[in-house]
């Protein structure tokens, strides 16, 4: 009995690993090499002047540390992700209150709030970049119509970051209004409706039942608000570039800029792993701390 | 109250609808006209005509098309056959390797760029539509999909056909395919929509017109002119980049909607 237990323990675990392997395959190939070749390298002077990667430690992370644009991203990254996080997800909130009820023409709203989503961050970029052109742009254009000065969005340093959040709000709320719309859809009716003949008003419903109920959706959105706030740079290509000087580069994109312009391999990985750190540690503080509750339930 | 609730909820879709409608006036008016916010509308093909001969748009189409459903039919065997594992089989080490598998949505491909890249040139598979696709061919995200639909699906099923004298290749095929429907739905217009979007990766491995996809191509094109004074073609060629998108969008709404909101409610 116990032998034939034992045969068949063996025959689901070999079943169960072919059926592993086709995705670890191409997991191990692009996922966790790719973790630890960027380690390793890290610790070697490796760009154009010499022929071979030579070790130097932990040079680059004092090189680092020096780094003025490494710093300048950093604060960029965290200007755009407290820009962006709190407007995206209170935008996207409202808009799921708002198109969740049964009014006339109710379809063509949610569509409206959510194309953006559907859209490439790169056409989305092309769009924007007239929109905020001088002069002839649609803001400005309709600034000279009020007769307001003339503002160069995306070629001065105070207002460029300013302009990539609003953007980047405008692509994303309508993301967040569909968790929302899942999670006010998954609340009962009953309760707001008997705290209504208990005469509470909606904000009071809202502020003590919806939102607390809401709460597993808030935490869910807000970590797939983060992790984008570091993965969206592909407008940088086309707008500005990281400029006007580095006033909106971010990390992602000074690494892109790292490797591929001044194919600096060393330096690049250095980036590279200050990145994967910063995601690492926010995966392990959701997954031992926020996520139980939501995830796996 | 009500009435400006809705009041407010018109204004701010409207306002939400303004760049897509001031992308398609540009680029099915006349470039004089281009840049003016004056009232009169004159149609024209125009735009559309130069951009299209301006750029080999048709290799980008093609291109576009072989990357992102070359990317989706890989995914759907591998997420397929390890969902099940993960699901229904009861194997040494699973908790452990489920969490090392979960890594990849915390750790994008997105954002080992420079990494991937290295690998790709080693492997000898730079500047080739194999090397655009090959870091998506795992997906954690598929498996985690496909993992909670395969656990609500009756165990009796499986011993069914186990009987009938199926082995397992035919009961994934013939009992959890057919019954996950909705969640393979909803994964492909995710993952569709995504590479259909991807920029900043096949932009860094692609060299040729042979293998750039259009987001690649759209980037080049718009490039090529820094002044303002080809806004209509760059709006033209932006638009023909996103109308098979948004024409999916508007055909298959309800699914995108409900697919992006079951993607999300794990």
């Amino acid at each position: 009995m116990r032998k034939k237990w034992r045969s068949n323990q063996l025959k689901v675990n070999i079943y169960a690993w072919l059926l592993l392997l086709p995705s670890f395959i191409f997991l191990f190939l692009f996922t966790y090499l790719p973790i630890f070749q960027t380690l390793s390298l890290s610790f070697y002077r490796a760009d154009l002047s010499i022929a071979e990667p030579i070790f130097t430690g932990l040079e680059n992370f004092r090189l680092l540390m020096e780094d003025k644009v490494f710093w300048k991203v950093m604060t960029n990254n965290a200007i755009f992700a407290l820009g962006t996080i709190p407007l995206s997800v209170g935008i996207g909130l409202i808009m799921a209150l708002m198109v969740n009820r049964a009014i006339r023409g109710i379809g063509w709203v949610r569509t409206f709030f959510f194309y953006p989503v559907v859209i490439p961050m790169i056409a989305i970029a092309n769009i924007w970049l007239f929109i905020y052109t001088p002069s002839y742009g649609l803001i400005n254009q309709v600034l000279g119509f009020l007769q307001l000065p003339d503002i160069n969005w995306l070629g001065s340093t105070s207002t460029v970051m300013i302009a990539m959040i609003i953007m980047v709000v405008w692509k994303e709320a309508g993301f967040f209004m569909i968790f929302y719309l899942a999670g006010l859809q998954n609340i009962s009716k009953e309760l707001s409706e008997s705290a209504k003949i208990d005469g509470a008003s909606s904000l009071m419903i809202f502020r003590k039942i919806t939102f607390p109920l809401l709460m597993p959706t808030t935490l869910f959105v807000l970590i797939i608000a983060v992790t984008n706030s570091f993965k969206l740079v592909d407008h940088l290509v086309i707008m500005t570039q990281g400029g006007p000087n580095n006033a909106s580069n971010l990390l992602l994109y000074y690494i892109y800029e790292t490797a591929f312009s001044y194919w600096d391999q060393g330096y690049a990985a250095t980036l590279t792993v200050v990145l994967l750190v910063m995601m690492l540690v926010f995966a392990v503080w959701q997954f031992f701390g926020l996520d139980r509750k939501i995830h796996y339930s | 109250m009500k009435r400006l609730v809705d009041l407010s909820m018109y204004i701010l879709a409207l306002l939400w609808v303004v760049p897509l409608a001031w992308l398609v006036v540009t680029a099915f008016q006349p470039k004089e006209l281009a840049t003016s916010l004056s009232p009169h509308f004159v149609f024209t093909l125009d735009n559309f005509r130069d951009a299209w001969e301006a750029a080999p748009f048709v290799t980008y189409y093609i291109n576009t098309f072989i990357i992102v459903f070359g990317i989706l039919a890989v995914q759907l065997v591998t997420a397929t056959l390890a969902a099940y594992a993960f699901a229904r089989l009861n194997f040494w080490g699973r908790d452990i390797i489920f969490i090392l598998f979960l890594l990849q949505i915390m750790i994008p491909a997105d954002i080992l760029i420079f990494p991937n890249y290295n690998i790709l040139r080693d492997l000898g598979i730079l500047d080739t539509k194999l090397g655009i696709m090959i870091p998506y061919f795992a997906t954690a995200f598929g498996i985690f999909l496909l993992r909670q639909t395969f656990k609500t699906i009756p165990f009796e099923l499986d011993e069914a056909a186990r009987l009938d004298g199926c082995n397992l290749l035919q009961i994934i095929w013939n009992v959890y395919v057919p019954l996950a429907k909705p969640t393979f739905i909803a994964f492909g217009l995710v993952s569709v929509s995504h590479h259909w979007s991807n920029f900043l990766w096949p932009l860094i491995v692609t060299n040729s017109v042979d293998n750039r996809p259009l987001t690649v191509g759209l980037s080049i094109f718009a490039k090529s002119f820094e002044t303002g004074a080809q806004w209509g073609q760059v709006t033209a060629a932006t638009f023909m980049v996103i109308f098979p998108l948004i024409l999916a969008f508007f055909i298959f709404q309800k699914q995108f909607i409900s697919s992006f909101m079951q993607s999300g409610i794990k």
